[in-house]
């Protein structure tokens, strides 16, 4: 049985059909991709499994158990944690209550502490009391990445997590994925960077227009394949 | 000498009108809610203590120990069953629901209660004082403003020392964001108008025992509330206590220099912080 699955989901913004009959899985200890172009629906994907979108029953199953129907904050207590796209790091808030925040409702005892995120990201350490939209854009999404970690989740949600950052920094931020998997934790990371999707990645999914177009593991698939699933065949 | 006299005056009245914002500076600093029942809330809870020092025969400071966790039950029970329906993107239904509040509030406590003014008796500490040099104190003044403090000082604990706090700041900056960190948005407010009602009845208590009281006096203790908080920067605690002595010192020097122009030069010196500084004194630079 699969850890998580999206089953014939689709998402609405009110009249607007924003995804069609998704239907996704991810394994226990699995990473799995999700890449498309702008508007393809990935974040609407993660905003409907992270329940920032409410699903009717039976769309979204965590361990075979409904969660597609409870809001945002039952499922995070469930062990899905999300890293939500721009961040979203809260400016009233320092680095550290910011990484605290991530524990507030799930406090499971497990591999990511405040000691281990530190460990995982330095820098935060040494900022650990400025507030954390002072930081760097870089600096902030290891904030946002180690916030979701202090849950300990058993899926972890990346969205967009190389948007706007400097290559150097996108690399920065993956070099810490191998360290997130030894733990144990499954992955699912949204990105429009298809090189990066695919180095970290067990399986990807392509979007396009709301569909799920191409699927598969990285090595199975072949660049003319995902150019068509991405653009379109025609493009 | 007397000028000494009236600012210190005013630096205590100050304190009340501190207390009377606090609660009210809580509400919008987490949920960016006017309640415009504000002010009718801490009649309610002066009434409360009144019917608990008569019916049991209590003095007022335990008659508000026990006021204060009915109007945390009562302050959590408007939010979740009322004020959380209405919050959003668009300010007015909650304008327009608590101005309904106060309205329902008033007209209530008239039934009750009648038109007629109350006050609740606090024995000789109604009349105590204490001499600092030229100056003398009355004792409730003095614990008003005590009180005042050490409301900031609890309030600003819990903001910044606590999880509870934590999830106050973070459900004030972005509750969608806060959810994705298991925090229930209705939940904390609701806890955070419970607090505030609890500040209310401490409000209550020194607004019953240093004057008279009745079912329509809310609205103009809203005003003096309102004001501090404009004063001190909307969502800043110790900002609320600063506003509150400046209107309670405009208040007495005014009316040292003519009696009828107590009210007046508080409102001025309203006017006068807004042209000058329109975010306040003590803004929070996120906002």
């Amino acid at each position: 049985m699969a850890l998580l699955e999206t089953r014939d989901l689709t998402a609405f913004y009110g009249d607007f059909q924003a995804l069609f009959g998704v239907d996704l899985t991810l394994q226990e200890g699995e990473t799995v991709a999700v890449i498309g172009a702008n508007g393809a629906g990935k974040t609407t994907l993660m905003r409907s499994v992270s329940g920032l979108i409410r699903q009717t029953p039976g769309m979204v199953r965590l361990d075979g158990r409904e969660i597609g129907a409870l809001p945002a904050d039952e499922i995070m207590a469930q062990g899905v944690a999300m890293v939500p796209e721009g961040r979203k790091l809260f400016p009233s808030l320092s680095v550290e209550e910011n990484l605290l925040m991530g524990r507030h409702r799930r406090k499971v005892n497990g591999p990511w502490s405040l000691d281990s995120v530190y460990r995982l990201f330095p820098i935060l350490k040494e900022r650990r009391n400025q507030p954390g939209t002072a930081l760097s854009g870089g600096q902030q999404q290891m904030v946002s990445i180690g916030r979701a970690l202090m849950s300990n989740p058993r899926v972890l949600l990346c969205d967009e997590i190389s948007l706007g950052l400097a290559p150097v920094v996108i690399r920065d931020i993956y070099a810490a994925f191998p360290r997130i998997r030894e733990t144990g934790a499954s992955v699912i990371v949204v990105e429009q960077d298809i090189g990066q999707a695919m180095k970290v990645a067990d399986r990807v999914y392509c979007m396009m227009e709301g569909r799920v177009t191409l699927s598969g593991r990285p090595d199975e698939l072949s660049r003319e394949a995902i150019h068509d699933a991405y653009f379109g065949a025609a493009a | 000498m007397i000028w000494i006299d009236t600012i210190v005056q005013g630096i205590l009245l100050g304190g009340l009108y501190a207390l009377f914002a606090l609660g009210l500076s809580l509400v919008f600093g987490i949920m960016r809610l006017v309640n415009l029942a504000h002010g009718d809330l801490i009649v309610l809870a002066a009434y409360l203590i009144l019917v608990l020092v008569t019916l049991l025969g209590l003095g007022p400071f335990m008659a508000a120990l026990l006021a204060a966790p009915i109007m945390f039950g009562i302050g959590w029970a408007l939010q979740r069953l009322v004020l959380n329906r209405v919050l959003g993107p668009d300010i007015l239904p909650p304008l327009l629901v608590t101005f309904g509040l106060s309205v329902l509030l008033q007209n209530a406590l008239q039934e009750a209660f009648s038109a007629d003014s109350r006050r609740i008796p606090a024995g000789w500490l109604e009349t105590s004082s204490v001499s600092l040099g030229p100056v003398s104190l009355g004792l409730m003044p003095l614990l008003t403003f005590a009180s005042a403090i050490l409301v900031t000082l609890a309030l600003q604990w819990l903001f910044y020392r606590t999880a509870l706090g934590r999830a106050f700041r973070a459900t004030s900056d972005d509750p969608t964001t806060a959810s994705l960190m298991g925090v229930k948005p209705e939940a904390i407010f609701a806890k955070a108008t419970g607090i505030a009602m609890v500040v209310v009845t401490i409000a209550a208590l020194y607004l019953g025992t240093r004057a008279n009281f009745d079912p329509t006096i809310g609205p103009a203790r809203l005003i003096y509330a309102f004001e501090a908080v404009i004063i001190g920067g909307l969502g800043s605690l110790w900002g609320t206590l600063a506003g509150g002595v400046i209107i309670g010192v405009a208040q007495t020097v005014g009316a040292q220099i003519n009696p009828e122009w107590q009210i007046l030069a508080g409102h001025v010196a309203f006017l006068v912080v807004l042209l000058v500084r329109p975010r306040g004194l003590f803004p929070r630079a996120f906002d």
